[in-house]
């Protein structure tokens, strides 16, 4: 469970540091940003992250903390203008995926990383039914015939357990339920059979209780097919169950890196704290929610120091002039936070 | 689908006696002789007058004398011209030239339009993006009549590559100039909603899952965005055949073509009435059949229209 790599992560050079580490996939000091006609966001400050096959990476963060961007980029889906790479590296089994041609990213797509959006009735196209949806990634990628690829299409569905799946085969995305949809999401992603599953808030758009299906789904065919899952998330209530690590994002960087269990148990940065205070509880009926106070930075006006310094209940004079690296702490965490330490070791 | 169908072909029912009648009305009912000037410069002859009457019921109200009108109009009968020339005949040899234009034209701004509306919307603001829209502003800001006589003196006259008019064969090479001067408003504005639409959807959710999928530049564009972008295009295309061929009238004359630009014109001229209420009334008959079309390939384009 423990299985992670905060050396790397202590000292990043410009540009990633380009070293092969055997990962299935990695992301190595990426920046990216927008610009805009007012003005240059740095939305993506130098993140660091890793998935290795059988492994759920969770990255937890407010909107705008680039997390989705982050996974974008991966995609290389990012939009360009306004988005641009400006450093670091995306690697996938230790090749740069930023420094390859067009075509090569291009069969990395669905086959090597696939990823599954948001809100699944935008996701998926209105105009075409959801087998052929899922039926053209045979018939494009794997050259199958029409129905070798219905039929395989058609096992798609029947993994992601939907009902009648030979009948739902013609049916177009508005027939289908908010739940299904993302379940024929899914069953398109999975098609190719990917090794790194990016899923950027799969949940956001549903009920709760279906929401809960969704996830258990997600983790089960993760099990089986042993993936790599980078799972992109606001909700700490849906990362406890299926992450094995977790990476908090603030303002375009990673601020905290942990194994689940001790990131809920003690966070090591006073902005996981505050998400996890603000965790509504059953015991504390009747009270106000707790909040973190004040807003996300402005990303195109950053301030100095710690990007969290002006929200942080700890904030030093140190944070408003030192960004604090994303450093080792403990045995098998990373935060960072000028106060890690003390964070870590208090009682 | 079936249902959807008959239940559109209804709507076109009390559509096409609507406006046929507004038509008849406008032209035989109005206050006064309905023979004043209805002749030429002369007075109408009075076998003429009694024919009409007695063929239309002129002496009684409006609405007996539509019904009376229509009645012949089902069985294939329009009519005849003062002179006694079948007006049927007259829209049997105008119809086809124009409706051979109109198709040329038609074809000419779906290739030409959507080409340039496709290309640009996928890039904007380069430099064929901004060649586009001036070009476009410039036709639309052009007269037709204009275009059509600068193209052909141009063309026909200074550089001789085509013949300044069309032969009464009408073959379709004769026809691409006049296709593009009568389409040339038509085609601007294709070029400038495909360019929109494109530009729009390309954003869209689910080109990126497309493109997430792996799947390759041309068929993300051509498969899935397109598709999508299509459906604003083809409404302005298929209701543009109507107006294509009612705005034929231009180009018709200045290429001398035997249309029905150039029939209705010369009814006009000279106070043919029931020549005018003929050739509208089929007019009228095609913008509604190219309505049902329209409404047709909605529901073909879009599942989401089917099943409402």
């Amino acid at each position: 469970m423990s299985d992670i790599l905060v050396s790397e992560q202590s000292a990043p050079g410009p540009g990633g540091s380009g070293r092969p580490s055997g990962r299935l996939l990695e992301v190595d000091d990426l920046r990216v940003e927008f610009r805009t006609r007012d003005g240059v966001a740095k939305v993506i400050n130098g993140v660091t992250y890793h998935v290795d096959a059988g492994e759920t990476l969770a990255v937890l963060g407010e909107s705008g903390s680039g997390k989705s961007v982050t996974a974008q980029t991966i995609m290389g889906i990012l939009d360009t203008p306004p988005g641009f790479v400006t450093g670091g590296q995306v690697r996938f089994h230790g090749k740069d995926m930023l420094g390859m041609s067009a075509e090569e990213r291009r069969r990395i797509r669905g086959e090597g990383i696939a990823m599954i959006f948001q809100d699944a009735l935008s996701a998926l196209n209105p105009v075409f039914t959801v087998g052929f949806q899922i039926a053209e990634q045979f018939r494009v990628r794997r050259g199958m015939g029409r129905a070798e690829a219905k039929k395989r299409a058609i096992e798609m569905l029947d993994q992601v357990k939907i009902p009648n799946a030979k009948g739902r085969f013609n049916n177009y995305p508005h027939q289908f339920s908010g739940g299904m949809r993302q379940r024929a999401m899914i069953a398109m992603s999975l098609a190719l059979d990917p090794e790194v599953l990016i899923a950027d808030e799969p949940t956001t758009a549903l009920d709760v209780t279906v929401q809960a299906q969704i996830m258990d789904l997600l983790a089960e065919l993760q099990r089986e097919r042993q993936m790599g899952m980078i799972l992109i998330t606001h909700d700490l209530g849906v990362v406890a169950d299926v992450a094995d690590r977790i990476a908090v994002m603030y303002a375009g960087r990673i601020v905290e890196e942990a194994d689940v269990y001790d990131l809920y148990a003690k966070p090591a940065h006073p902005y996981t704290i505050g998400l996890i205070d603000s965790i509504p509880r059953l015991d504390e009926k009747g009270q106000q929610l707790r909040t973190i106070k004040g807003l996300p930075p402005n990303l195109m006006n950053i301030p100095p120091g710690c990007p969290f310094n002006p929200r942080c209940p700890m904030a030093q004079p140190v944070c408003r002039e030192k960004v604090p690296p994303l450093l080792q702490v403990g045995t098998a965490r990373a935060s960072a936070c000028h106060f890690a330490e003390e964070l870590v070791n208090r009682v | 689908m079936g249902r959807y169908l008959l239940r559109r072909l209804l709507q076109l029912v009390p559509v096409f006696i609507g406006t046929t009648f507004l038509i008849y009305w406008l032209v035989w009912a109005v206050p006064g002789d309905p023979f004043a000037g209805k002749c030429g410069e002369r007075r109408c002859p009075d076998q003429y007058i009694a024919f009409m009457t007695e063929k239309y019921h002129l002496d009684q109200n409006v609405f007996v004398q539509y019904g009376n009108y229509m009645k012949n109009l089902l069985q294939g009968d329009f009519g005849q011209t003062f002179s006694q020339r079948d007006i049927g005949d007259i829209i049997a040899t105008a119809y086809p030239n124009t409706l051979k234009l109109a198709l040329v034209a038609l074809v000419i701004e779906a290739v030409i339009g959507l080409g340039a509306g496709v290309l640009t919307g996928l890039r904007r603001n380069g430099f064929l993006d901004n060649l586009v829209l001036i070009s476009t502003l410039f036709l639309i800001a052009l007269p037709v009549f204009v275009v059509g006589f600068v193209l052909q003196w141009l063309l026909g006259v200074q550089w001789q590559i085509i013949k300044p008019t069309v032969s009464s064969e009408m073959r379709w090479s004769e026809l691409i100039v006049p296709g593009f001067v009568l389409g040339s408003a038509s085609v601007a504005y294709i070029a400038r909603v495909a360019r929109t639409s494109i530009a729009e959807n390309r954003r869209a959710d689910y080109v990126r899952t497309a493109i997430a999928k792996g799947l390759p530049m041309r068929r993300v564009v051509g498969v899935h965005l397109l598709r999508n972008s299509l459906i604003p295009v083809v409404t302005l295309l298929g209701t543009d055949l109507g107006a294509l061929m009612g705005g034929a009238i231009v180009t018709e004359g200045i290429f001398g073509i035997n249309g029905i630009g150039r029939a209705v014109y010369r009814a006009i001229v000279t106070k043919e009435s029931a020549t005018v209420v003929g050739i509208v009334v089929v007019l009228v008959l095609v913008y509604l059949v190219m309505n049902l079309v329209v409404d047709l390939l909605y529901a073909a384009l879009d599942p989401r229209i089917r099943y409402e």
